[in-house]
């Protein structure tokens, strides 16, 4: 049963990240897994091994396409270009919603292919959601936004980053993608208590969740999803799941990728949470 | 600030070169400290000057897309040495950012780019472009559009002289002035054995800075194609190249058959087996597809198959 009007997909529980290094073990030895998530970059293209690859999975498993570059935040309109290929892979995915970063990479059409933090304004979350519904009405599929690790903040900003999700995404009637690692990442960067960002937002939007692991450097973190996840994350997690209820949730690990069983009990961990969750609504 | 004016900013400083050492330039390419356009943006914190904030960015970027380039051309490498590949990498993404949503077409404008700007090959030029455009090819055979193969029983029976064939968009045609296929093919076998020891790595580099010096030029006709999802250089003799290439731009059989024998060495009674054999393999290859729906789909001319 949907946890809520934007989360309709509970039961698609625990999944991670299809990634290279796995597609031999997951084609060969059919693992169990709840579902992928794709970085739909990877697959916009007009044929060769990707797309082969990415068939033979659909054909057994539940796929949940992440993009990296539609650039929610970017002042410019959306690449016609980028949209034609993303509804073609949308297509051929059937995925049952989409999700990518509330932030921005390109302007005057030269990309960045970074994750660039937005400033937290009116105008840029009116400009923002403009898009979000340009980009949804196009696909006609579910969107859901994710907020990023950051490393830098804007004098210009008038509203913290929960408040700015939060106007963008009544502004586009959108879901959250909500990524507790980058929560954790930006409140260490920023100084702010990850738990009131967790609990400010609105949770009734939140469609997905992301876990990871980062790196920690001497004056800031890094979001390098190369590393098992922390205790910390793991309770803004619980935090994450007591207000939003049973939600489909995505391990990322993304270098120094190990084995594929590794990847998966890393993300199984969350079940414990889930379960509990789910037997708090039946309570 | 606006959004389209901060961003504008931020863009451009996150695109500015890296210092030799890898670090922020102190100076914007405007002429001004860069500590204070950054600080007219971005705030500091207890631990970090909007400078060193603005740092991470930049530096992430110029990571990125270096890396990218890297792994997309690792037979340039070779051709140039680490040093000269680097100073190319830098000056090219400079000139040329990415303006695609995705870090595969970074290397798009390359060949282009090498021709306008040679001296950043060097004395080798010639040889870095050929091995440019194998390495596009290489990207565009990989994961180029399959269109449903034409057999060879689908061919019978056609009129040679209306017969347009349509070429698989993945099938790339190089005729190339080094044989950079066979530097390229041990450059990647090299890169496979992933051995971490310094020795090691000394001894590939002597390696294959003999590759290069070995390299001597010699006419190469090839098609870097694709078969079960694997690229692969094929070799073509210049009867071939040459056949293949006017097909692909939408030339009648017969006229392109013509022009592969023009000033062909191969005696007139053998040409028809010949022409019989290449088309065996090439259809045996799956290299001919069917015609587009929409003719503007076509490469050159629109591509036709014609009954007589």
């Amino acid at each position: 049963m949907p946890a809520n009007a934007f989360n309709n997909f509970t039961d698609y529980g625990i999944g991670i990240g299809l990634r290279s290094p796995h597609y031999n073990h997951i084609l060969t030895r059919k693992p169990v897994v709840d579902w992928f998530e794709i970085i739909s970059e990877n697959f916009m293209i007009d044929g060769g091994r990707p797309l082969h690859i990415l068939d033979q999975i659909l054909e057994q498993y539940k796929v949940v396409q992440h993009g990296v570059s539609m650039y929610f935040g970017s002042a410019e309109r959306p690449n016609r270009e980028h949209l034609r290929r993303l509804k073609a892979l949308v297509k051929r995915t059937k995925t049952p919603w989409l999700t990518d970063h509330l932030c921005w990479g390109s302007v005057d059409g030269r990309y960045t292919h970074d994750l660039l933090p937005m400033p937290y304004t009116f105008e840029a979350a009116r400009i923002t959601a403009q898009k979000v519904r340009e980009v949804r009405d196009f696909l006609e599929v579910p969107i859901a936004v994710e907020n990023v690790s950051s490393y830098a903040e804007f004098h210009v900003s008038e509203m913290t980053e929960w408040e700015f999700l939060t106007e963008v995404v009544e502004r586009a009637d959108c879901g959250i993608l909500l990524d507790v690692n980058n929560i954790y990442v930006s409140s260490q960067n920023h100084s702010f208590d990850p738990h009131t960002y967790v609990k400010e937002i609105p949770a009734e939007r939140v469609a997905q969740i992301h876990i990871a692991g980062h790196s920690k450097y001497r004056k800031y973190i890094l979001d390098t999803h190369d590393h098992p996840v922390i205790d910390p994350v793991w309770k803004l997690y619980a935090d994450a799941i007591s207000r939003a209820g049973h939600t489909a949730t995505l391990l990322e690990w993304d270098d120094r990728i190990p084995s594929f069983d590794e990847v998966h009990d890393e993300a199984l961990k969350a079940d414990k949470f889930l379960t509990s969750a789910s037997l708090a609504t039946a309570v | 600030m606006k959004l389209l004016n901060l961003q504008r900013r931020m863009a451009r400083a996150v695109m500015t070169p890296l210092t030799p050492s890898e670090r922020m330039r102190p100076v914007a390419p405007n002429g001004r400290p860069m500590r204070v356009v950054a600080a007219q943006f971005i705030k500091p914190n207890d631990r970090l000057t909007s400078f060193e904030r603005l740092e991470i960015y930049n530096r992430q970027y110029w990571f990125r897309v270096l890396s990218g380039f890297a792994e997309d051309f690792p037979g340039l490498r070779a051709v140039l040495g680490e040093r000269r590949f680097d100073a190319l990498a830098k000056a090219y993404l400079q000139d040329c950012p990415s303006r695609s949503f995705t870090l595969r077409n970074l290397g798009s404008r390359l060949e282009h780019w090498l021709r306008k700007h040679p001296s950043w090959a060097g004395s080798r030029k010639d040889l870095a472009i050929d091995m440019v455009r194998l390495e596009w090819a290489d990207i565009e055979a990989f994961d180029g559009q399959a269109a449903p193969a034409l057999k060879p029983d689908d061919l019978a029976g056609l009129n040679p002289a209306k017969l347009r064939l349509r070429l698989q968009p993945y099938v790339q045609l190089l005729d190339l002035h080094y044989p950079v296929d066979d530097l390229l093919l041990e450059v990647r076998s090299d890169e496979d054995t992933d051995f971490a020891s310094n020795a090691f790595n000394e001894r590939r580099k002597h390696k294959r800075v003999q590759a290069v010096a070995r390299l001597h030029p010699s006419a190469v006709f090839l098609a870097v194609h694709r078969l079960d999802f694997s690229v692969y250089f094929r070799r073509l003799n210049r009867e071939e190249f040459i056949i293949l290439t006017e097909l692909r731009d939408g030339k009648t059989l017969n006229r392109a058959i013509d022009a592969g024998f023009r000033k062909s060495s191969i005696p007139v009674a053998e040409r028809p087996s010949h022409v019989q054999k290449l088309f065996h393999t090439w259809a045996a290859l799956g290299w001919f597809c069917r015609p587009a729906q929409n003719p503007g789909e076509a490469q050159g001319q629109p591509d036709k198959v014609e009954a007589s």
